[in-house]
């Protein structure tokens, strides 16, 4: 079942437009990479859909139901959750408080049970749940990010760059999580300029260029796409990180 | 100087101070959550007191025989209706600014602040109104000092407002929605918060606050005139500096502070220099000690 569609997408700051008329669909439970380099489009694709942004033009459903330019908190309410661009804790706040707010729609119960689940997968932050957010290393601060989105019970993950400035193995650690919050039946859309871990979780990818999206397909045809090989991935030779 | 002098300026201070400080939480809260100063907060001050005087004449007699009763009623209703006002402030002057330079709200909030104080000048005339006697004026000699029960009871009341008002920020699913606006609004936004209304709401907050604060001037000093906003909302504002604005518990030390050194000022210079030395406080801690006595410890605020 198609959980979220969007046709002709337009988004624009002023006279710029950073997204052309883009076209995409996820089904339900689905996790589907964003790939492009900087500058595509992908972060003002995810601010539309999230509702932080007002779309210039386009159409966006979600869950066969009309979304276009809803306000951010309605589509969160609706289960659509963004992990924004370089985390966004709430620095001044306990990270028990960010969690919490992650919640801020869900029952008190949701909320404990989402808690000790949220621990489980992110042991590291049990002691430090009454530090300062802003007092975290990165890597614990994606991890209270990632956290604070899954206490809100979300039907489509949408995560903005989650390893951008992690050491390599806390970026690691990061995307394994990833991985298995997909495997848990949440849809996952994963925009990452990290495309071979990101189409290694995916199973399949759209490539993003100046607003357009210029390329898509299954991650395998994607990783053996001769144009990605040398754009993304280090000419041709396959396998960088 | 005598220190029985001393010790009753201070317990002045400390009263006058308390309804300072329930003012300058308006200003503290909203600049914390959205960096506006809202010199609009003088007004509604001003408009809460109006609105008590007018609820204790449409009591008449009955506030007369329970006057207790009568400020209850009269405290309530002047919230209600000042925070409706707070709300209609923010939808016209400040919510289509949102997106605008900051000067640009800044500006409308000063329009807002002469708009409702001449609205009250042509509807009740220049002429000051009297409040009823609540209490017995009739002082307690405390040791050396003299405090009128209504002195007391108004201080309680502002303080246990003031203290509940932080717990309400620190402990409550609202307050901590307001915690994290003051730090990220979109990243609030998209934990599911309508940030919209809950900037409203801290508006109307701020709003129900100095009508509080105006009910029980009025009370204390007897009467209300129709230009009382401008130098009491300047000495809130003053006091919401002082203490760190921004930071709730700083409104209440900033207030206690202002009301203590301008009590003071009395024992060693005339009266009508009681402005002078407000403003005076006021720009040395601006040029001094910017950020407050709290200092902004950002984690508190809203
Ligand atoms: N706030 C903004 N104001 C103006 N232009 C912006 C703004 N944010 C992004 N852009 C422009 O929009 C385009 C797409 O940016 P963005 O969506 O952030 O790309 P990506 O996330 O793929 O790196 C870029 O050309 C960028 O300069
Ligand atoms: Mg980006």
């Amino acid at each position: 079942m198609t959980l979220l569609e969007v046709e002709s997408l337009v988004v624009s700051y002023g006279a710029i437009r950073a997204v052309r008329g883009i076209d995409f669909a996820l089904s339900d439970g689905e996790c589907v990479s964003l790939l492009g380099a900087n500058g595509a489009g992908k972060s003002s694709s995810l601010k539309a859909l999230s509702g932080l942004m007002r779309p210039a033009s386009g159409r966006v459903h979600f869950d066969g139901k009309p979304v276009t330019g809803l306000p951010a908190h309605e589509m969160a309410r609706m289960g659509v959750t963004l992990v924004p661009e370089g985390r966004q804790v709430f620095a001044t706040l306990t990270v028990r408080e960010n969690l919490e707010l992650g919640g801020f729609n869900q029952s008190h119960e949701h909320n404990q049970e989402d808690l000790t689940r949220v621990l489980e997968t992110f042991p590291s932050l049990e002691a430090r749940l009454n530090a300062l957010a802003g007092n975290l290393s990165g890597g614990e601060q994606q991890m209270v990010a990632l956290g604070r989105a899954l206490m809100s019970r979300p039907r489509l993950l949408m995560l903005d760059e989650p390893s951008l400035g992690l050491a390599p193995l806390v970026a690691s650690q990061i995307f394994e999580v990833i991985r298995s919050i997909a495997a848990s039946g949440i849809a996952v859309l994963l925009v990452e300029q990290n495309v071979h871990r990101a189409l290694g979780i995916a199973s399949r990818g759209y490539v993003l260029e100046l607003g357009e999206i210029t390329l898509q397909g299954s991650s395998a045809d994607l990783l053996a796409n001769e144009h990605i090989r040398r754009a993304y991935l280090g000419h041709g030779m396959g396998e960088g990180e | 100087m005598s220190l029985q002098e001393l010790l009753q300026q201070i317990v002045n201070g400390l009263v006058v101070g308390s309804v300072y400080g329930l003012v300058a939480l308006g200003y503290t809260m909203v600049y914390g959550i959205v960096r506006l100063i809202n010199f609009a907060q003088g007004a509604l001050f001003e408009a809460g007191a109006y609105l008590g005087v007018a609820t204790f004449s449409l009591l008449g007699a009955f506030g007369t025989r329970q006057p207790l009763v009568g400020l209850l009623i009269a405290l309530i209703l002047s919230a209600l209706f000042t925070g409706g006002l707070a709300y209609v402030v923010e939808r016209v002057a400040y919510r289509p600014l949102r997106n605008a330079p900051p000067l640009a709200p800044l500006v409308s909030s000063l329009a807002t602040f002469f708009l409702i104080i001449s609205i009250i000048q042509v509807i009740t005339g220049a002429q000051p109104l009297n409040y009823p006697q609540v209490l017995s004026v009739t002082p307690w000699s405390i040791g050396p000092i003299t405090l009128a029960p209504t002195s007391l009871l108004i201080a309680v009341v502002a303080i246990l407002l003031m203290v509940g008002i932080h717990f309400y920020v620190q402990r409550t699913k609202m307050g901590k929605a307001m915690r994290a606006i003051a730090v990220n609004r979109n990243a609030a936004a998209l934990m599911g918060i309508n940030t919209t209304w809950v900037v409203t709401f801290t508006f109307m907050l701020g709003g129900a606050m100095a009508a509080v604060a105006g009910v029980l001037f009025g009370v204390e000093y007897g009467s209300v005139t129709y230009n009382m906003g401008e130098f009491y909302g300047l000495v809130a504002f003053t006091a919401a500096v002082l203490g760190g604005i921004g930071n709730v518990p700083g409104a209440l030390v900033g207030g206690l502070t202002v009301g203590v050194l301008s009590s003071f000022a009395t024992i060693f210079l005339p009266n009508q220099w009681q402005e002078a030395i407000v403003f005076a406080i006021l720009i040395l801690v601006l040029a001094l000690r910017p950020q407050g006595i709290l200092g902004e410890r950002v984690a508190e605020r809203a």
